[in-house]
């Protein structure tokens, strides 16, 4: 067997170099996974496999892949159609790393999907490819056509008798057909509002069939645990981590990226080694460290490793592990503003909390900003904090949104006190 | 130079690509988004009559299908420019200062965020995220993505761009 890579996600995406086709691809061990298990391997056990490897939903939400596949009732016990769709929606402000998966390694994800939807018995699949992912929707669909003259896609796969179709379905814009379900009612044609779980897509998704819905990243690992096994995939990891991530800094550092890492990486190596640290003249105050969505981590806590139960325990997120910093020349309450702004304007508008209580928290941020805060808006924004917590609303959109609000009230009291008593914002 | 407010109904050839579209659509409902977005690649934008025409042609209500052509970012119901700009407001390009390019895109062709530039040429929309923060400021201009945008960037789009 060749050696297995450390850096599976991203071997075949080199910086300045054309992706890989078919040819290439396959040259560089690819679709070699499909060749040995397809027809030879029980779905069922690649299912394990995944479960066993620890691979963690990477979208944002961190849900252990194979327990929701688990969920899933079995082609015997629940005959009918069964889809396998690919959230390919990257949205979440400050997040890049799908779009590297998806323009630098497209075979990659095609890989990951036919093993996938074989392990899910399902014979359609769907890529819910964000609209503005133009050069991603192009090399998708051509890696997809050279997969089908391949025999790779279509009927009776490489003379498996598994079949399977994938489909690209480019979006028409809009944050919230990220979230799952959403994401099923866009696929439907309908405007993409979260639906009530349960039931779960699992249990009831697309057109009502079993569903299971995955992220870019999470998929494009599927090849390597089915290749490499699970007990390798958890050995990439350090400091209690499984695998490896895309992690991703932004912001005001001297070499802004994205960067596939050992799960566990810490903060201060990602920003300080990978990054480059902080340009000249900036000083880092705080970051948010996967996406708009988590909540502060303040600059005294960058030696704690990502992974999804370290930044739980540090009151925050792991999220899409791509991590936004903020700098000392920028006011944070115009940084919670602008994020706030966002949201406000990305809520679907279906409960009333998220619809109506996103745009008053902006207007009152905003207001602050602007130098006519009152004292009493910092009570109001901690009641929001509450208001538009977790359980008040379908999805977890207002929660999330109120992750950096929360922590921002905790970490940056001074700076708002500052702003409402001196009228004025320093920054501005 | 004003732009195009009215729009001859749909012709054969369009007709035929959204019934297409249906034939391989499971659901008629499936291909709404799809039959927007390919009317609206020919005519840049869905005017009244056309929406309506496309929702016959889906068998959907009238009002269903604007519900969905409204929700959509990229689903345009009023006029636009020969240039759509969407010009990310997303924190990482707030950071590195998307407000100063916008400031420069009134200075220059007089539009704020939403308005049509008098000569028709461009449009300005923000948008969320385009996931390309390691090069932020990012925007697209029609389909093609810019990285790392600064006034000259702007400056050589305007200064480059034709009269529709």
């Amino acid at each position: 067997m060749k050696t297995p890579p450390d850096r599976p996600l991203t071997r075949n995406i080199h910086r300045g170099a054309p992706h890989f086709d078919i040819a290439a691809y396959e040259r560089a061990d690819g679709y070699r996974a499909v060749r040995d298990t397809l027809g030879k391997t029980e779905p069922a056990a690649i299912v394990h496999m995944v479960a066993e490897s620890g691979l963690a939903g990477c979208g944002g939400g961190g849900f252990p892949t194979g327990r929701k596949w688990q969920l899933m009732p079995g082609a015997a016990q629940r005959p009918g159609p069964r889809y396998f769709v690919v959230n390919a929606d990257e949205m979440e402000p400050g997040t890049f790393k799908d779009r590297l998966l998806l323009e630098g390694d497209p075979h990659q994800m095609i890989e990951g999907i036919i093993l996938s939807a074989y392990a899910l018995e399902a014979n359609l699949s769907y890529i819910f490819v964000r609209g503005e992912y133009v050069t991603a929707i192009e090399r998708l669909n051509t890696a997809i056509a050279e997969a089908t003259a391949a025999g790779l896609l279509g009927q009776n796969i490489l003379g498996s008798g598994y079949n399977l179709s994938i489909h690209v379905h480019a979006g028409a814009g809009r944050y919230i057909c990220g979230e799952e379900t959403a994401l099923l009612n866009a696929l439907e044609g309908h405007r993409a509002i979260p639906r009530a779980k349960p039931p779960f897509p699992q249990i009831s998704g697309l057109w009502g069939c079993p569903t299971i819905v995955n992220n870019v990243e999470t998929i494009c690992n599927i090849p390597h645990i089915v290749r490499y096994g699970a007990a390798w995939y958890r050995s990439l990891g350090i400091n209690g981590g499984l695998g490896t991530k895309i992690y991703g800094v932004s912001g005001r550092v001297n070499h802004p990226g994205a960067f596939e890492l050992p799960m566990g990486t810490t903060l201060r190596d990602m920003i300080e080694h990978h990054a480059g640290g902080m340009k000249p003249g900036y000083e880092l105050r705080a970051v948010l460290p996967g996406g708009a969505s988590t909540g502060f981590l303040p600059a005294d806590q960058l030696d704690v490793s990502m992974t999804a139960q370290t930044m739980a325990a540090h009151g925050t997120r792991l999220g899409t592990g791509t991590a936004i910093v903020l700098d000392d020349h920028t006011c944070p309450i115009g940084f919670i503003a602008n994020l706030q702004q966002f949201f406000a304007r990305e809520s679907c508008g279906w409960c009333a909390p998220c619809r109506d209580g996103l745009p008053w928290v902006e207007r009152i941020l905003k207001s602050i900003e602007a130098g006519t805060g009152v004292a009493d808006d910092l009570d109001t924004l901690e009641d929001m904090t509450g208001n538009l917590g977790p359980g008040r609303t379908f999805c977890a959109l207002a929660p999330g949104a109120m992750a950096s609000l929360q922590t921002g009230l905790r970490y940056f009291s001074a700076e708002f006190t500052r702003h409402i008593e001196t009228r004025t914002c320093a920054w501005t | 130079m004003s732009i195009v407010e009215t729009q001859p109904p749909l012709d054969p050839a369009e007709r035929t690509e959204i019934r297409n579209l249906l034939r391989h659509s499971p659901t008629a409902r499936a291909a709404a988004i799809d039959a927007l977005k390919l009317v609206q690649q020919r005519r840049r934008y869905i005017a009244d009559d056309i929406l309506t025409e496309i929702a016959h042609l889906l068998g959907l209500p009238v009002a269903e299908l604007d519900g969905i052509a409204t929700f959509y970012n990229l689903i345009y119901r009023k006029p636009v420019g020969q240039t759509v700009i969407l010009l990310c407001d997303s924190i990482t390009c707030w950071i590195t200062g998307r407000d100063h390019l916008a400031q420069h895109i009134e200075r220059r062709i007089g539009i704020k965020p939403g308005e049509t530039s008098t000569d028709g040429r461009f449009t300005l929309l923000p948008i969320v995220c385009l996931g390309h923060c390691d090069h932020a400021p990012a925007m697209m201009a029609n389909d093609v993505l810019h990285g790392d945008v600064d006034p000259a960037t702007l400056d050589a789009m305007f200064d480059t761009t034709p009269l529709p």
